[in-house]
């Protein structure tokens, strides 16, 4: 170790790595996974929202997921959680439009609409 | 590599002993099996704490506490939780009621009023991995003190922090750092010592598998602080997992140029290596630990010189206890005005104790000084198994004293407890209730002491040895009244004129005991009873004739055929027979035996 700044680099590397240990203040995507999720694709998905927030660098963002919602017809589904509460739920999802709501959703702040159950349903 | 899932698991000695690494290992088979092994990290960390729940699982992000997993949960946390994302609620820990929730350590009533400075990583980092030390700050106070700051500004830090030495007797850190610091020499030394040798105590293992970098960390601050090139850990042998993972982060330190020389392109280089104690009481004494690190036999030497002046090899040497290292990078992190507004007046900042005992909740908490006794047993700790009533609590191991019930209120610091005739110690409490004899208690600490004496001064080989003579007599129902003024005129003697800390400290337990509960000790000895029923000698086992059915149980279970008499019948005790085992009592339904 011959800087603080290479010390702050490995600081840096690490804290990404083991960001998923702290929940504060921290956006979530929930993906449904129980059997039907799983059958529809989901886990494909899941690793998509986490590649391609890994690939940009994001660590305010856990990945977690959950059971059956119940609307089975719709799987994959992915819920995102902003730290006020605010719920986004997207249906019929696969791997590109995973990368696209990381892109529009998380980074941009603007919800994918036509992914969304809204859209869906009409 | 960013996985979804991190599970953290508890590696320290408690978890180990119920089988937490062979939990881990079958998670991993489990995920290799469903194919999500790249998606979840198993992270085996130091202790939580909370070594009566263990072993204990954290999954993140969740943050779901898993308590007392065994093996054969693990497919159903791997399928239900890690698979499919639903928390397995039986085995969360906490309340009954709240789990229908994922609750996360932070809220459980044992951790809720902890504070933890010197466990900080402990249960949250890989203690094997520095990249994570890292993470929560590592190595960044030996960069701030190494780059930005003086020698003496370190010193003056410390001081001005208020840390107190945490291995028990409470000298202030700054200053011992200052002597060392001004001490003549052309070499020094920092040592730290890790011999902790009381009975119940694992504060400091656990700080060296939770956490081992921050002791690196902190002994090469205060290398750079008092002019040292070389470090040395002395730890115990059987602390086997503490030395190991020593061993790796030593080498972790090393490889990224955090030991050695020219530390953060300073002038500066220091190292550390370990040397193995073969576990001698003895050896945590100052004195007897470095003579033991020079090769030669552990015996303490008289003082002064102190080991500031002429210590390891007779060069000037720094000493400091493990929790005490533990605090340093915190300290220089988040300034000494930080550290000095937790805690009491004279006493700054935390204590972490090992409960053990008659409590609920065994294991290891971290408080903020002045938090009272009544507050870890009942919040902390879950109160006294079975309804039982608190008796006493015994600190400072074989050294210090017990504080009866009716001081449970005391804040607990260095100062109140030395008032109450107790000491800090090391951190072991170990909790007693009505059924703990406080005698047979004495007599345990001074076995224990008798045991461990090194033999080189008269006072503590044969004046122990005398005050346990006395003592077993007094059990034995032999005891006269003049053998408690007997006890006293020793203990006095030996605490001033042992050579060292073990033998002046030795007759602690005693004087406390005797301070606190003489009258127990003068049942013993005018009434030939012991009050809760401990010391074997005194106790007769007896069955009350109208509560006994004759159901013949006790005689059938008695070992040595003691018992007998007719059926539904009252039964009777043969008192030459009885070995006192207990038996009997245990197993009868009516509550028709009891002891005199």
């Amino acid at each position: 170790m011959k800087s603080i700044k290479e010390l702050e680099a490995i600081r840096e590397r690490a804290l990404k790595e083991i960001a998923i240990r702290d929940n504060e203040n921290k956006t979530r995507i929930v993906v449904g996974m129980a059997t039907c999720g799983i059958a529809a694709g989901a886990r494909p998905v899941m690793n998509a929202f986490i590649e391609e927030l890994n690939k940009r660098g994001i660590n305010t963002v856990n990945v977690t997921m959950t059971g059956c919602v119940g609307v089975c017809r719709f799987e994959p589904i992915a819920e995102v959680i902003e730290p006020n509460g605010e719920k986004t739920t997207y249906v019929k999802l696969d791997a590109e439009k995973a990368r696209r709501i990381v892109a529009e959703h998380i980074v941009n702040g603007r919800p994918v609409l036509e992914f969304t159950i809204g859209a869906a349903e009409k | 590599m960013i996985y979804r899932s991190h599970v953290l698991i508890c590696a320290g000695t408690g978890c180990t002993a119920s089988k937490s690494a062979d939990i881990a290992e079958t998670m991993h088979k489990l995920l290799v099996e469903r194919g999500i092994d790249k998606e979840v990290k198993i992270v085996k960390t130091g202790c939580f704490g909370l070594c009566e729940k263990g072993p204990i699982m954290v999954v993140y992000p969740e943050g779901a506490t898993y308590s007392k997993v065994t093996v054969k949960d693990v497919p159903e946390i791997v399928d239900e939780h890690l698979v499919k994302g639903r928390i397995v609620k039986r085995l969360l820990l906490g309340d009954k009621e709240a789990q229908d929730v994922a609750k996360s350590l932070e809220n459980v009533g044992f951790f809720s009023r902890q504070k933890r400075i010197a466990l900080r990583n402990c249960g949250v980092i890989n203690p094997e991995n520095i990249d994570e030390y890292i993470a929560y700050d590592g190595y960044r106070a030996l960069a701030k003190v190494l780059t930005e700051m003086t020698p003496q500004e370190v010193i003056d830090l410390v001081k001005k922090s208020g840390l107190r030495g945490r291995g028990g007797a409470g000298f202030p850190t700054g200053l011992k750092w200052q002597f060392a610091a001004q001490a003549e020499g052309d070499e020094k030394f920092v040592c730290c010592n890790a011999d902790e040798g009381d009975p119940g105590a694992f504060m400091d293992r656990s700080v060296l598998e939770g956490d081992p970098h921050s002791v690196l960390e902190a002994m090469t601050i205060a290398g750079y602080a008092i002019g040292a090139g070389q470090g040395y850990i002395y730890v115990r042998a059987e602390y086997p997992i503490a030395v190991q993972r020593l061993r790796t982060a030593i080498g972790q330190a090393r490889e990224y140029g955090l030991l050695g020389k020219n530390i953060f392109g300073t002038d500066f280089s220091f190292d550390i290596d370990l040397r193995l104690g073969a576990g001698a009481f003895v050896c945590g004494e100052e004195t007897a630990l470095m003579t033991s690190i020079e090769g030669h036999r552990g015996e303490p030497r008289t003082r002064p010189p102190f080991p500031a002046v002429k210590g390891l090899f007779g060069k000037p040497t720094l000493l400091n206890n493990v929790e005490t290292y533990a605090n340093i990078p915190v300290i220089i992190n988040k300034g000494p005005e930080w550290f000095a507004s937790i805690g009491t007046e004279k006493s700054k900042g935390t204590k972490v104790f090992a409960v053990g005992g008659k409590i609920n909740n065994t294991g290891l908490v971290e408080i903020p000084m002045g938090t009272t006794l009544r507050e870890v047993i009942y919040d902390i700790g879950g109160g006294i198994p079975n309804g039982k009533k608190f008796k006493a609590a015994q600190t400072g191991g074989p050294s210090g004293g017990c504080i009866p019930a009716s001081h449970i209120d005391t804040p607990i610091d260095y100062d109140s407890l030395t008032a109450l005739g107790s000491m800090m110690g090391s951190g072991g409490l170990i909790v007693m209730d009505e059924d703990n004899c406080m005698v047979d208690i004495a007599k345990f600490f001074l076995e224990f002491t008798v045991d461990e004496s090194c033999g080189k001064c008269p006072p503590c080989r044969i004046g122990t040895k005398r005050m346990y003579e006395i003592l077993e007599k007094i059990t034995q129902g032999k005891g006269e009244e003049s053998d408690i003024e007997k006890l006293e005129t020793l203990a006095n003697n030996i605490k001033k004129s042992a050579l060292c800390g073990l033998g002046q400290t030795a007759p602690n337990p005693v004087l406390s005991t005797l301070r606190y509960f003489r009258d127990e000790y003068l049942a013993h000895v005018r009434d030939k009873k012991c009050p809760a029923g401990v010391c074997k000698a005194l106790v007769h086992y007896v069955i009350l004739e109208d509560k006994c059915k004759g159901c013949t149980l006790c005689a059938k279970k008695c070992p040595v055929g003691a018992i007998s008499g007719e059926l539904k019948k009252p039964h009777s005790i043969d008192i030459s027979k009885c070995i006192k085992c207990g038996v009997c009592m245990e197993s009868c339904k009516f509550k028709a035996i009891i002891t005199q």
